[in-house]
């Protein structure tokens, strides 16, 4: 039996705030990961927890002002399910598709993903190709910040530890493409050894532009390949564009032998998958 | 849907079936007894250990090391903690000797002060505390002092050898004269873990005459019993064991559970209350049994045409730190290491030695998955150098009856090695297929797609392959094993009209309590659901050995069917004239109870020599070929196993649905096998000791898996039967590697066949030496 | 430690434990629902799952708090009315037909699993099937017998 710190099911924010406000405390939404975390002893057991399934203020998908609003408290099944999602941002719909298995989908949640700042969490590629924005908030009050900058290190993110995040927006662009790819050991259940998003925004004759090439499990936290999106940006999916992407993000990465997968298979898949995504956006 | 009427007891009233020898099973076989614990297993009213409840039981852990090996100085309690609302155990608390029994005295209960640490996550010392709260805050205050040894990992490179074999057959250097081809080639095989869903877990209750009750999750009851007489220094009766409904074992349940029980019960003895030890899965995966890993090396002469003239073949196993059954594994290892051919000259060396590892143990197959893949892919590699279908190569050399083993075993029945063959090929169209594959790389290669740039992707996103596998395995004990163990089995009608079988051997799934029953009840002319099977306690039922090697059908099935026979013969003989069901119960009433205790007696013509390695090694083999088709994604070798046959010689199917869940269960633990499972090791210590890092595959993984069963009776059992059990985990692995070749060209030589090897392979070609013979 | 109140399988419970206790200790050790097995603790085999709210769950990844005023349903309730017969639901049903139950260990959670597919309107579609079970992990069956099973309750009857 896991360890069992003290926990306060507040039912509005204002009240999570206080009790954050008071000292150390570790949220806990869907549980997926904390829970695994304090039943296998994987670092240390929080005093205080603070259960954010009562928060009402955290849910729900909705667009607004020509992008989707999605509360922390969002689950992978609601995503998988929302019309909107579908209609606005399928890579994410995809993407949650590959998260674990039903009872994770349906416990797991955005916020929960974008807090535990896993390197491999499957959805922070595509909140960092789609330019994403956390609104994170606490009783100093509500800021936001780009998913850009949202992933400091391994597993640290700009959260402090009095706030909470709130929602994610996903800008919804005009002419926006975006596309998703994970590379696992098995078809569910399994953590990413490659995850991949790429956006791009195409007007015709001038290329490429807002090249977004992001990815996951290749380096200490969700990260953007940006010597790989100068290569696309201004350019036009040819093969020989594609060659010198794939070529130029081998180059770039520089990932990590684990217990899932070696450093030279991270890096040649994440240049064939590259390539295969231009591949399919140029329709040779 | 068939009707029936569920019995208070969940047995089912319906007819036992037994279908005629040579008889096809055709689908699904309805009419055929239903689980006996299925009710039970499916309402969650099945009590599996962890369930049991024993008011004022404590909770148990155990204190493991944290180095591969070193010398155990102290065990220091941390003085600042209170000690006395808990127990402590240390090998000083053992009252008998310190040893887990098993082949060789060389496993301690828990490391002596002054004795040497051998492997990671070895038991030094145990820990009981009314809750496990308290045991979670001081697990971390007791303090191993020790000094390092320096470890050896290499199996290669280790002086201690376990156990070694030398089987030689023909003259070599001969075969290898008259050879047109000489292939050579090494073939290595990783850790699997058994990964049984639930994990161990014992339960010991002091008893009232100063002896131990253990329930718990096991497979082999006696075991348990003689390693709790022999540590515990306890008579037969004060030692107890009693198996409770068992989550999957697959011989990851054979030996462990000794250790565990020993462990339970130090702390029931001293806190003198039941004791509860309940492993979670990081202490399961971390501290027992694996598969041994392996490296196989084969020098082998063929002919033109394909026949096989001389077999070279070395085998090593990792035994890790101790000994256990390893010597066991390592003669199955090697006696299979051949696979199922025909080869005049042949020579057979293996050894297995000691590395500071955790020590390795039983897993379904038992050292013929190991040496069978390699077999199996050196045989394709043969057939590709001739240019040959490796179903023709196959067909060229497979056994037949009267052909000879390498240990002169002459096969004088049950060889099914051609029908299984010939089922795998036509139910799989493999030629078929194969020509198409073979059209599609050529394509392919045409496009000059194969082999990629290492950065591109290409055209085609996605390749087919198919391949085949063929195998073969001793059915029950290797050698005179069962001639040592001289198992009983009983069959009762007991005072109260009521009719028992009673054996040792456990239900964990594979469906020991419901085709027992339906045996005797066959055999007696009743309904099956009138045959009770008696729990599987030492106090109750005689040893009729463990449940492992595939012998519980073929070998206990065999005792039970003649006891029952007998129990039928001397009722009627008492009853002139009425046939038994009508009979038994006025028997009873009138004689009181009947019980046959029936012994094994050796097969008729089966001997086997074990100072010379020579004989019979097995008293039947079963046959079994694999046909696997996969897809591989070729920008990133991932592989999807999309379909396999698996067709299967069993001897005798008692069971279809029963016997096509082996056989499914088996395969698809062989596509894992084949394809993702893999432990890692750093130092010695498992890197992926949990589930989120050891996987299997789920049932999106799982390919569609057909089962073909196929009946080539062995004569010395009753019912003809052979095992199921371990023979589908020899075969799908091969047949997964050999489609992986077909679909990308590259052999991948180790397993698993990782999409890390694979691409690793697809981009340096040639990894394995081909020599040939100049002419 | 608080009291939580909750549905289980049709009936009121109130359990006084910390709100961190995970639901699957809950069930096993304060009502006494063993059906509910745990095979790893951390949300990888699924032998856990249960419903809550009708969706399936791993009961070691959920905290009694998050159960309050919520409803749960086990293995131990799945065939309540047919129990009451001394009978098995359907599912339960085709499972012990198809053979699709070995060890057992797996089963209550692949049943709870099965049943929320079959409750939220799932066919015999043979991978819609395997991913609704993707979650729960066997060992035993290779899982055919366990799709035959969950395709034959969700096969319309004509």
């Amino acid at each position: 039996m896991p360890a069992e710190p003290s926990i306060d099911t507040p039912r509005h924010l204002f009240e999570a705030y206080e009790r954050l406000a008071a000292g150390p405390t570790r949220p806990i939404a869907g549980g997926t990961d904390v829970m695994v975390a304090i039943t296998g002893e994987l670092g240390p057991i929080p005093k205080r927890m603070l259960d954010l399934s009562r928060i009402e203020e955290l849910r729900g998908i909705s667009l607004e002002d020509g992008s989707l609003v999605l509360g922390a408290r969002t689950t992978y099944t609601e995503i998988r399910r929302s019309a909107l999602c579908r209609e606005h941002l399928p890579a994410l719909v995809e993407a949650a598709a590959t998260i674990g298995a039903a009872q994770i989908q349906n416990r797991g949640t955005l916020g929960g993903n974008i807090a535990n700042a896993s390197p491999a969490g499957d959805t922070l590629p595509i909140l960092l190709a789609a330019d994403a924005v956390i609104l994170v908030g606490g009783q100093r009050g509500e800021r936001e910040v780009p998913a850009d900058d949202f992933f400091i290190s391994y597993r640290k993110t700009a959260l402090a530890p009095d706030e909470l995040i709130l929602h994610v927006r996903f800008p919804l662009p005009r002419g926006r493409e975006l596309r998703f790819r994970k590379v696992g050991t098995r078809r569910a259940q399994a953590i990413s050894k490659v995850v991949m998003a790429l956006a791009w925004e195409d007007f015709g004759s001038t290329g490429w532009t807002n090249v977004r090439v992001a990815l996951g499990s290749v380096a200490a936290t969700p990260i953007r390949a940006h010597a790989t999106e100068a290569v696309l940006d201004g350019a036009h999916p040819t093969p020989e564009v594609a060659d010198r992407a794939a070529e130029t993000l081998a180059g770039e990465l520089q990932p990590i032998d684990d217990v899932r997968s070696t450093a030279d298979y991270r890096r040649m898949v994440s240049a064939r998958i590259l390539h295969r995504l231009l591949r399919d956006a140029g329709g040779w | 849907m068939p009707t029936r009427t569920l019995t208070p007891g969940g047995g089912v009233t319906e007819r036992a079936l037994v279908i005629d020898p040579g008889q096809r099973i055709p689908g699904r076989a309805a009419g055929f007894p239903l689980r006996r614990e299925g009710p039970a297993k499916l309402t969650g009213v099945a009590k599996y250990t962890d369930d049991l409840v024993f008011p004022g039981a404590w909770y148990g852990i155990t204190i493991r090391s944290t180095e591969a090996r070193a010398k155990l100085i102290a065990i220091e309690p941390d003085p600042d903690v209170d000690w006395s609302k808990v127990v402590i155990a240390t090998a000083a608390d053992i009252p008998g000797d310190n040893i887990v029994a098993s082949i060789k005295d060389d496993q301690p209960v828990l490391v002596p002060i002054g004795g040497e640490i051998r492997h990671h996550a070895e038991p030094v010392a145990l820990l009981a505390a009314p809750d496990r709260e308290t045991l979670r805050r001081l697990k971390g205050r007791i303090k191993l002092v020790t000094e390092p040894l320096r470890p050896v990992f290499d199996p290669e490179q280790s002086e201690h050898v376990f156990a070694h074999y030398d089987v030689k057959a023909g003259d070599l250097a001969l075969g290898f004269a008259g050879a047109d081809l000489i292939v050579e080639g090494t073939y290595r095989v990783g850790h699997q873990e058994q990964l049984y869903i639930e994990n161990n877990a014992m339960i010991a209750v002091p008893g009232e005459d100063g002896g131990i009750i253990i329930h718990g999750s096991l497979q082999c009851p006696y075991y348990v019993h003689t390693a709790l007489k022999r540590a515990l220094r306890l008579t037969p009766v004060q030692a107890r064991v009693i198996q409770e409904e068992t989550g999957g074992g697959f011989g990851g349940k054979e030996e462990y559970p000794s250790m565990i029980a020993l462990h339970a019960s130090l702390l029931a003895l001293k806190a003198k209350r039941p004791v509860r030890m309940i492993y979670d899965r990081h202490e399961d995966i971390s501290a027992t049994t694996k598969r041994h890993p392996a490296i196989v090396r084969h020098r082998t002469g063929v002919t033109k045409d394909g026949l096989l003239v001389a077999q070279d073949i070395e085998v090593v196993m990792d035994g890790g730190a101790y000994c256990t059954l390893t010597p066991v594994v390592l003669s199955r290892g090697v006696l299979h290491a051949g696979g199922p051919y025909r080869c005049p000259n042949v020579r057979l060396r293996g050894r297995a030695t000691r590395t500071n590892t955790p020590p390795n143990g039983a897993f379904r197959g038992f050292g013929a998955p190991q040496t069978e893949f390699a077999a199996e892919m050196q045989l394709n590699r043969i057939a590709e150098r001739l240019g040959m279908s490796p179903a023709e190569l196959r067909r060229r050399n497979v056994y037949r009856l009267s052909d000879t083993t390498p240990t002169g075993q002459v096969l004088k029945e049950s060889v099914a090695g051609e029908e299984v063959l010939e089922q795998a090929l036509g139910a799989s169209h493999f030629e078929r297929i194969r020509e198409r594959t073979a059209r599609e790389a050529s394509e392919r290669r045409g496009a000059g797609i194969v082999p990629p740039d290492p950065l591109r992707s290409h055209d085609r996103r996605t390749a087919n392959g198919i391949g085949l596998a063929l195998a073969w395995h001793g059915a029950g004990f290797t050698g005179s094993g069962e001639v040592y163990l001289a198992s009983v089995a009983s069959v009762e009608l007991t005072a109260d009209g009521r009719l028992r079988v009673l054996t040792a051997n456990t239900e964990m799934g594979q469906g020991t309590k419901t085709v027992f029953p339906q045996m005797v009840a066959n055999e007696l002319g009743v309904p099956v659901d009138w045959v009770e099977y008696a729990p599987q306690d030492t106090a109750e039922v005689l040893d009729s050995g463990p449940t492992v090697a595939s012998r519980t059908v073929m070998v206990v099935g065999g005792l039970v069917i003649l006891a029952a026979r007998k129990l039928k013969a001397e009722v009627e003989a008492r009853h002139a004239g009425v046939p038994f069901h009508e009979a038994f119960r006025d028997d009873a009433r009138a004689n009181g109870a009947t019980r046959i205790d029936q012994q094994f007696e050796p097969y008729p013509g089966v001997e086997f020599d074990d100072a010379t390695y020579t004989g019979d090694a097995y008293p039947a083999f079963g046959w079994a070929a694999a046909v696997a088709s996969v897809e591989v994604d070729l920008d990133t070798a991932e592989v999807f196993v999309r379909d396999v046959i698996a067709v299967d010689d069993v001897g005798k199917v008692i069971h279809p649905i029963l016997c096509e869940g082996q056989v499914e269960g088996g395969t698809l633990q062989a596509v894992g096998y084949a394809t993702i499972e893999e432990m890692k090791l750093h130092d010695g210590k498992y890197l992926n000791d949990r589930l989120a890092t050891y996987l299997i595959p789920t049932a999106l993984d799982a390919p569609h898996i057909r089962a073909i069963l196929v009946e080539a009776p062995f004569s010395g059992a009753p019912h003809g039967a052979k095992g199921v059990g371990e023979l589908p985990m020899d075969v799908a692995a091969p047949a997964v590697v050999a489609a992986i070749h077909d679909a990308t060209g590259v052999w991948i030589h180790e397993l698993p066949a990782t999409p890390e090897r694979i691409l690793a392979a697809m981009h340096e070609p040639g990894l394995i030496g081909v020599m040939e013979r100049p002419s | 430690m608080s009291a939580y109140r909750f549905l289980v399988n049709g009936s009121p419970a109130q359990v006084d434990v910390p709100g961190m206790r995970r639901l699957l200790d809950v069930l096993r050790e304060e009502l006494g629902l063993t059906g509910t097995k745990e095979g790893c603790g951390e949300g990888e085999c699924g032998a856990c799952s249960v419903l809550l709210d009708g969706q399936v769950v791993d009961a070691c990844l959920v905290p009694v708090c998050q159960v309050e005023g919520r409803i749960v349903r086990t293995v131990e309730g799945l065939s309540l009315a047919a129990r009451e017969r001394g009978d098995l639901d359907t599912l339960q049903e085709a499972f012990l037909d198809h053979g699709a139950a070995q060890c057992g260990i797996c089963t209550p959670g692949m049943l709870m699993a099965a049943r929320a597919y079959l409750d939220a309107g799932g066919g015999p579609d043979d991978g819609a099937i395997r991913e609704a079970i993707a979650g729960n992990l066997c060992r035993c069956t290779g899982y055919t017998k366990i799709v035959d099973a969950i395709a034959a309750v969700a096969t319309p009857l004509d």
